[in-house]
């Protein structure tokens, strides 16, 4: 069996970042597997621009973010393998893959990293009643025909959903020649960026119908007209508020899920707010010397945020292989409190925090000017403010060393509320 | 007085334009929103992206993007222009693809490296 320092499973923005970061921490021996013919990860289908302002302080295409770090790569020893699928990884960090050239392989390593990102749900999760004609895809399934294979999916579309990538396809479709219709969300608010729902609607007259859904589907082999309806506070559909589109495509922004089949059968601890796995301060899973970041952690919006995380997991597998297991005589369960959705890391070792621990989260509904508190127990330890929150835009707090250290009993609790006038 | 989301970064600050004072942005976090509130009033531009037909490559399509932002009204007509350019492989990020893209004075340039089919990246 062969044997390397780290294995790191996914070649995107999470992947390539960890691999970096470990290099630079000194793991010399990398192996990194990537199931597509090229690194890069979804990023090589996000052709619009915007990322990197934080990274880089400049706005990059998805591909020249992407390139950035393959070049860096290019600069290590680093062994990567594309067309490359894991099969398993189990507890003593054996990793099984298949590959065109070798066959079925199977590797052991001192530590792994979980880097395999996320997929969308499709029309099968969210139960949209209707006929099972073709035209109906998801907004990542028509980025990938239209950016990468050059073919376009439609002519007359409407958008469900209004998370970020149905908002750049609406763009996307109506620069290719298509005409948009509207972009309809369920919720009262978007769950894409503000200043998405700008360049990508607005600059092109799209109407978005918040709290509207669709309610039927028609179309013999192909779509022929979907049916919105508006929605009720409780997201029922109203009946007698029904309008018709006549249109031949169909595009669903309903959600992303961190791909984490390896994840469970490997048998690392999940978080169901998540649907991803439970994290120390490091990245690190359940599973010792097992790390997770990016999206096949917690979805992100911004591909910045991934690097970093992904970067200090890097770090982390590399710390893990040179000196082992990290000691924790104090741990702290991170709990999300009122209109908090989830928080990542869910678990602080108080000693091997360092400096201080990054904490992510999510709101469950929209702020103004607001404060986000973390207690422990009916202690205040922290407070922070903000002018604005929202479920689509995630937001974190650093919780440094000194806090942790005043936080009394094993769990911490983060909340958010409408700041005190 | 108008009132306009920045999209100059992921921030979205919530900017008010004076149009008559000699546009003074206010709501702006940084100064990248200044520059953009008084030029989304004055003459709105954005950066055109997409993809031009490849040949010689395992792709059939390479991503591009205008070098400089682009003056809104132009976008559509500039978008239809990506259909008449053709790259051969290889392609380096930053390549001029199409100078002066639609009497804009602003290049179309390459947004991804990609080699030859032969060529193992």
């Amino acid at each position: 069996m062969k044997e390397h320092q780290l294995t790191v499973i996914g070649g995107g923005p999470a992947g390539l970042s960890a691999a970096l970061s470990a290099w630079e921490a000194g793991v010399t021996d990398i192996l990194l597997l990537e199931r597509d013919r090229y690194l890069g990860g979804i990023l090589n289908q996000c052709v619009h621009n915007g990322f990197g302002l934080h990274r880089f302080q400049e706005e990059l295409t998805g591909p020249e973010y992407a390139g950035r770090f393959i070049d860096m790569l290019e600069s290590t020893a680093v062994q990567v393998k594309t067309d490359a699928m894991v099969l398993s990884v189990s507890p003593d960090r054996t990793v099984r893959y298949v590959s065109p050239d070798g066959g079925c392989q199977t590797v052991r390593s001192g530590a792994v990293v979980l880097a395999m990102g996320c997929r969308e749900r499709t029309r099968g999760a969210i139960s949209v009643p209707g006929t099972r004609c073709s035209g109906i895809l998801t907004a990542g399934a028509a980025q990938r025909f239209i950016n990468i294979e050059g073919k376009m999916v439609g002519r007359r579309a409407v958008i469900l959903g209004s998370g970020d990538i149905g908002l750049i396809m609406a763009r996307r479709m109506t620069l290719e020649g298509a005409k948009v219709l509207a972009c309809v969300e369920l919720m009262p608010y978007s769950g894409g960026l503000n200043r998405n729902i700008v360049q990508c609607l607005r600059d092109y007259d799209i109407p978005l119908l918040l709290s509207h859904t669709i309610t039927g589907i028609i179309g013999d082999r192909r779509l022929e007209k979907v049916v919105v309806s508006a929605v009720d506070g409780r997201r029922q559909p109203i009946p007698g508020t029904e309008q018709v589109f006549a249109c031949d495509t169909l595009l669903l922004s309903v959600g992303l899920l961190p791909e984490n089949e390896l994840t469970r059968a490997l048998g690392a601890e999940m978080d169901p707010r998540t649907n991803g796995a439970v994290v120390y301060e490091n990245m690190e899973t359940s599973i010792p010397g097992v790390f997770a970041c990016g999206n096949v952690l917690q979805v992100h919006d911004l591909v910045d945020f991934v690097s970093e995380e992904s970067s200090r997991a890097g770090a982390a597998a590399a710390a893990y292989i040179r000196s082992g297991e990290t000691p924790s005589r104090r741990t702290l369960a991170v709990e999300n409190g009122s209109a908090v959705t989830y928080t990542v890391p869910q678990r602080i070792r108080v000693e091997a925090a360092g400096k201080g621990v990054q904490v992510f989260f999510r709101v469950n509904r929209v702020f103004g000017k607001s404060a986000v508190t973390v207690t422990a127990g009916e202690k205040r330890i922290a407070r922070f403010k903000r002018e604005h929150m929202a479920p689509g835009e995630m937001e974190r707090i650093f919780l440094p060393e000194g806090l942790l250290a005043l936080a009394e009993g094993n769990v911490i609790t983060v909340s958010a509320e409408e700041a005190e006038v | 007085m108008k009132e306009l989301i920045c999209i100059v970064c992921p921030n979205g600050c919530h900017l008010r334009v004076d149009e008559t004072g000699g546009c003074r942005v206010t709501g702006n976090a940084c100064p990248r929103g200044e520059e953009y509130g008084r030029s989304e009033v004055l003459h709105p531009t954005r950066v055109l992206t997409g993809t031009v037909r490849l040949h010689g490559a395992a792709l059939p399509r390479c991503p591009v993007k205008t070098r400089s932002p682009i003056p809104k009204e132009k976008l559509l007509e500039a978008a239809r222009a990506l259909c008449q350019v053709d790259v051969q492989a290889p392609v380096r990020t930053g390549d001029v693809v199409l100078a002066d893209l639609c009497g804009t004075g602003v290049d179309l340039v390459a947004a991804r490296t990609i080699l030859p089919l032969q060529s193992t990246h």
